[in-house]
């Protein structure tokens, strides 16, 4: 019945010819919006690619005009950074040092703690352990830095001066430990996912030999995991090297250039957030400096990223 | 040696095995525990430090000089219009990068780089995005030290996470809905719009609150692109009586937020100050928590309710 309403409809309104063209006009739009779509959704997806490409040009760009007040040689080798004093000393590895000193102390922690939790969540724990423990490691991940470097300046200092009585009120020692703490949780997830993804035939396997469970954590299933685990340290390292509340509150903002954590040093990322909190004129060389600080950053991150590829391309296992 | 001397050589080993199991398992515990303990030192210290300033004028009082009169109204108010700008500019971009990786993308070289990209951005630190937003957003466009850059800088931030779990929730939907869907003649676009967007939506929440978590305790961009620490007004209200009726002007006005307070007064030699720090550090990490157990809860919430 409706068949026949709609052919009364629709015949006397339009002769063949017409229903087709319309019919193609309409594809044509639809096709039309179609790509369009698509396009609109491509140049969102180039906005974090231009964000890349922002990183650099801007980094680069402003370093390249503290170059030309600053030799290359110098900010290499020389051994003061007191770029807003009248004699101004420009040797990035003062602050290079805090950060690499502070750094290890916080993967001191951050490795072994990361590495035990992983492999207890992922090969000891029973279920239930692992459906509480992983939620709360994602929280413990969630805390906002600078609430860190409140608990390192006004906790852990004071308690490691019982310790240690002539540490001063800043020191690289207590806000590493606190960044040690703060990096666990990214270290154990990662790992915890790479020994996981690692084949039940191995473990398995292992157990019919009649290893134990520990043997078999150990010599079976952490070699097999080891380039998702060398992920897990890149990243520790990364965040580690970048980290910068717990540093600019913790570590004093004193550049130093010192190996001891004993000592208050200011990092790259403590540098830059103290101009930042000044009052600095746009396109001073101090302003630029914290560029060409930025630029360093980038660098050791992108050199520590480069030899994680490499140790997971050395140590990747295809089953 | 006999028999009776072999077995028991065996079980001794068997025994020493069994102990490195036991040992390894309580240092395990041990571990966690540490985390347990770290994590309620933690929250404990603030709750007992910041004890004497809960009170509601703490939350409706502008910053002070007098640690006992300051307050956070200042800092929670901005904190909240950043994370709007955030949220309006990091979920369409990274809802729509994620759909067109998972649903349009051809294998080709430019694919591959926007790949790559994401994940490398996800370990840039986040100091560096406060560095490229006070070259680009700042200076470049002319947007100040405003609301504005800040929260398009904490967008560019987060970007990566919502990109990553738009992904995983459009991965997790099998094959067979978007045959379906195409066998019934829907376009690309359609399938897109009525299936795939519905039903990833649980993924892409939780990919978004927890971003927003995270970036509403960065600290380090925001004071980079040269954010105020003591600001005793607030910026004009997003509302007025004339047409039409709303005001962006506090766009472009000048904020403050709640971790750049906490490490003002964290930083104040005063005592009494660093009580207003641990309040303030401690609302921070109920806000932070909070959020994070929603994002904890809804996923849960879809594993147990989807079945493929």
């Amino acid at each position: 019945m409706s068949v026949i309403v709609l052919s009364e409809q629709y015949q006397p309104m339009m002769p063949a010819d017409d229903i087709v063209s319309d019919r193609l006009a309409k594809r044509r739009t639809r096709n039309l919006r179609e790509k369009a779509i698509e396009i609109v959704l491509l140049c969102a997806a180039l906005v974090s690619v231009a964000t890349t490409v922002g990183i650099v040009f801007i980094l680069v760009k402003e370093s390249l005009v503290f170059f030309e007040h600053v030799s290359f040689y110098d900010f290499l080798t020389d051994t003061q950074w007191t770029p807003l004093f009248d004699d101004a000393h420009y040797g990035i590895m003062v602050l290079v040092s805090g950060t690499l000193t502070s750094s290890l102390v916080g993967l001191l922690v951050a490795i072994p703690l990361g590495t035990v939790i992983a492999i207890y969540l992922s090969e000891f724990a029973p279920h239930k352990v692992r459906e509480v423990a992983k939620p709360f490691l994602e929280l413990l991940g969630g805390v906002p830095t600078i609430v860190y470097g409140y608990f390192a300046l006004l906790v852990v200092t004071p308690l490691l001066q019982m310790f240690i009585t002539d540490l001063p009120g800043f020191s690289l020692l207590s806000a590493g430990l606190v960044m040690g703490v703060m990096i666990v949780p990214y270290v154990s997830s990662i790992a915890e996912d790479a020994m996981r993804a690692v084949p039940m035939s191995l473990r398995e396997g292992s157990y019919a030999m009649g290893a134990t469970r520990f043997q078999t954590a150990i010599k079976v299933v952490t070699p097999a995991a080891m380039s998702g685990l060398a992920a897990a340290y890149i990243l520790g390292i990364s965040r580690a090297v970048g980290e910068t509340m717990i540093l600019a509150v913790a570590a004093g903002m004193q550049p130093n250039l010192t190996w001891n954590p004993l000592e208050p040093a200011a990092t790259i990322t403590a540098y830059i957030v103290q101009v930042a909190l000044g009052d600095l004129p746009h396109g001073s060389v101090g302003y630029q400096t914290i560029f060409a600080a930025g630029l360093t950053l980038m660098m050791i991150t992108l050199v520590f990223n480069i030899i994680g590829h490499l140790m997971r391309k050395r140590y990747r296992e295809v089953y | 040696m006999n028999t009776e001397e072999k077995l028991q050589n065996i079980r001794r080993i068997i025994a020493r095995a069994k102990r490195f199991d036991l040992a390894f398992s309580l240092l395990g515990i041990l571990s966690l525990m540490l985390g347990v303990l770290i994590f309620s030192a933690l929250f404990g210290q603030m709750l007992i430090d910041g004890a004497p300033r809960f009170a509601l004028e703490f939350f409706t009082s502008f910053p002070s000089r007098r640690a006992e009169h300051a307050g956070i109204l200042s800092a929670w108010v901005g904190s909240v219009l950043v994370m709007l700008v955030t949220a309006f500019a990091a979920v369409p971009l990274g809802v729509a990068s994620g759909i067109y990786l998972e649903e349009y993308a051809p294998k080709n070289l430019l694919t591959d780089i926007i790949e790559i990209n994401v994940t490398n951005l996800a370990g840039v630190p986040s100091i560096v995005y406060g560095l490229l937003a006070l070259g680009i957003f700042v200076y470049q466009f002319g947007f100040g030290q405003s609301i504005l850059s800040a929260g398009l800088t904490l967008a560019l931030l987060i970007l990566p996470i919502v990109i990553v779990s738009t992904r995983e929730a459009i991965r997790s939907i099998p094959a067979y809905i978007r045959e379906g869907s195409y066998a019934c003649g829907a376009t690309q676009w359609q399938t897109v719009r009525y299936h795939i967007l519905p039903y990833s939506l649980p993924g892409i929440l939780t990919g978004v609150i927890i971003g927003l978590a995270r970036a509403i305790g960065e600290t380090a961009p925001i004071i980079t692109i040269g954010a105020l620490t003591f600001i005793a007004f607030l910026p004009p209200a997003p509302y007025q009586d004339v047409f039409p009726f709303v005001n962006m002007s506090w766009l472009t006005a000048p904020f403050t937020v709640m971790p750049i307070q906490m490490f003002n007064w964290t930083s104040r030699p005063e005592a009494a100050f660093q009580h207003n720090a641990a309040a303030a550090g401690f609302i921070l990490v109920l806000m932070t928590l909070s959020m994070n157990a929603i994002a904890i809860y809804v996923r849960y919430r879809l594993r147990k309710n989807i079945k493929w």
